[in-house]
């Protein structure tokens, strides 16, 4: 960890209007849970559908993508990243700071958004609500992870996310079972399945098979994202 | 136009002949859409858009395949559903390429030397505008006309009634072209951090689709069509789907849309007001980008 790059990086990604898109995607869902609960559509099956439908699977990918790829993503596109490289701090260190600052970014806008629409959706209902701050965290981890990584590896790193997030995700995820269980939201919501009695909320993968799996992504993109920090070839802005 | 301009310096007149407004138009649309294909950019930029119009074309292929083979003619999607049923890739392609065309000029404060030639404010924005909703169109008419005429080759009964959807499919792709390029721009236009427009185009569509989505499934559970059916104007996809079944006579492909021939000319007036919103907003945006 490298207290300079993280306070760099922050403000980076926190500056002027950059907050604002940050903000307003955990806002809607909060002022969606608002609305549910003053029209009194706050009973389990909908809470769970809003929590997965709208925090797990929309709000989660959205943010862990725009925070994953931005600590790093822009740097690398207009060269800055070489006034980073070019001191005497190890590749590793560099891109767990970026990579625990997407982290921070997206518990902060993301997992505590979840958390205030659960409270305000179900109370503590079927334990609901912490099973889903849970699964959102682990999930954000290894998205934020998964994104960093990309980001290193492609300058259409924002591009080839969606296609994993929108594409592989949701779209195949819904023809081909196998294309299911092999993404990072089912094993999110293996974790939640995992934490609460509520029926609405069941995942296709096992906990037994999801826990390695995240584990074993978050690390992997972890050091592949190091590994290629290290022979990082700079070309010209386009 | 008068003909001094401030290129007319007073080292060397020009005595020949002036182009014209319509010229640095259409230069500047031609510009565009190839920007937006990623022609003339290097390979690279090309990877994306190329790969998105492919897997466009992939159900379109795969429909008119079975229909061949299995002789089965209702098995050819229907023409007006294409966009809405791949409106995932429509949206990503909307994101990738809108940031090209309505940030880059913003990012790199250029905006100025466009607008220190004799190029009109206005014009500028509606060749920027009109280039990103031909690239659409172009993204969707496409495999629709791949369909059509694969219908066509493997004779699909009914040729007169195919034909008539065709052409209102058409004019359901050039309405989503314009509303998406409308929503598009104005997102990018006001991100110009490199990644973050598209992530910012995107979240918009899947925000308001999402939400949508959501209350219509909730509004539906309690048997209120009505809410269900007008909620749909706030997600662009269903927006235009709405004008598609209620104006142009098509099956329903959105998840809910409301009755009547009343909500398709609202739908459609929504519409034109996202184009012309658009608009006037891009083009306060550019007058004012990179003056400060």
């Amino acid at each position: 960890m490298n207290a300079t790059i993280a306070m760099i990086t922050f403000r980076a990604m926190l500056g002027r209007r950059r907050a604002l898109l940050l903000l307003a995607l955990p806002a809607l869902l909060i002022v969606l849970a608002v609305v549910l609960r003053w029209t009194g559509n706050d009973d389990l099956d909908i809470s769970a559908d809003v929590l997965q439908q709208f925090g797990l699977a929309t709000l989660l990918p959205l943010l862990a993508l725009i925070a994953g790829t931005g600590v790093i993503g822009p740097e690398i596109d207009d060269g800055q990243i070489m006034y980073v490289l070019t001191k005497p701090i190890p590749r590793q260190v560099i891109v767990l700071t970026k990579l625990a600052v997407a982290i921070v970014l997206v518990a902060g806008f993301s997992v505590v958004p979840t958390l205030l629409a659960g409270l305000l959706l179900t109370g503590t209902t079927a334990q609901l609500v912490p099973a889903f701050t849970v699964g959102v965290l682990v999930g954000g981890v290894a998205y934020s992870a998964v994104f960093v990584a990309l980001a290193v590896l492609s300058r259409n790193a924002v591009t080839i996310g969606l296609l994993y997030a929108l594409v592989w995700e949701t779209l195949l995820g819904s023809f081909a079972p196998g294309a299911k269980s092999a993404s990072i939201q089912q094993w999110a919501l293996s974790v939640t399945d995992a934490l609460t009695p509520a029926s609405p909320v069941s995942s296709s993968v096992d906990l037994g098979v999801a826990i390695p799996l995240l584990v074993a992504v978050t690390v992997g993109a972890a050091f592949l994202a190091a590994f290629r920090l290290r022979s990082l070839t700079i070309a010209s802005a386009e | 136009m008068s003909t001094s301009t401030i290129h007319d310096i007073g080292y060397r007149h020009y005595e020949g002949r002036r182009s014209g407004r319509a010229y640095v138009m259409r230069s500047l649309y031609v510009h565009n859409l190839r920007a937006a294909f990623g022609l003339g950019r290097p390979a690279r930029a090309k990877v994306m858009p190329f790969l998105l119009a492919a897997i466009m074309l992939l159900p379109a292929a795969g429909s008119v395949a079975v229909v061949a083979v299995a002789k089965r003619p209702e098995a050819l999607m229907r023409y007006s559903s294409y966009a809405v049923t791949l409106q995932v890739i429509i949206a990503i392609f909307l994101a990738t390429q809108a940031p090209v065309l309505a940030s880059r000029e913003i990012r790199f404060h250029t905006v100025p030397l466009y607008f220190s030639r004799p190029v009109g404010h206005l014009d500028f924005v509606l060749a920027k505008l009109g280039a990103l909703a031909t690239a659409l169109f172009a993204l969707m008419a496409v495999p629709v006309t791949v369909l059509y005429i694969g219908g066509l080759v493997t004779k699909v009964p009914d040729s007169w009634h195919q034909f008539l959807h065709y052409l209102a499919g058409l004019a359901g792709c050039v309405l989503f072209a314009l509303v998406l390029a409308a929503i598009g721009t104005v997102v990018a236009a006001f991100t110009p951090r490199r990644g973050l427009g598209v992530a910012a185009v995107i979240a918009v569509y899947m925000i308001t689709s999402t939400f949508t989505l959501i209350i219509q499934g909730i509004a539906e559970h309690q048997t209120n069509f009505t809410l269900a059916g007008w909620i749909g104007l706030l997600a662009p996809f269903n927006l235009v789907d709405i004008v598609q079944v209620r104006l142009l006579g098509q099956a329903k492909s959105a998840v809910d849309v409301p009755s009547g021939t009343f909500s398709g000319f609202v739908a459609l007036a929504l519409c034109a007001l996202i184009v012309a919103g658009s608009i006037a907003v891009v083009y306060r945006r550019f007058r004012k980008a990179g003056l400060s």
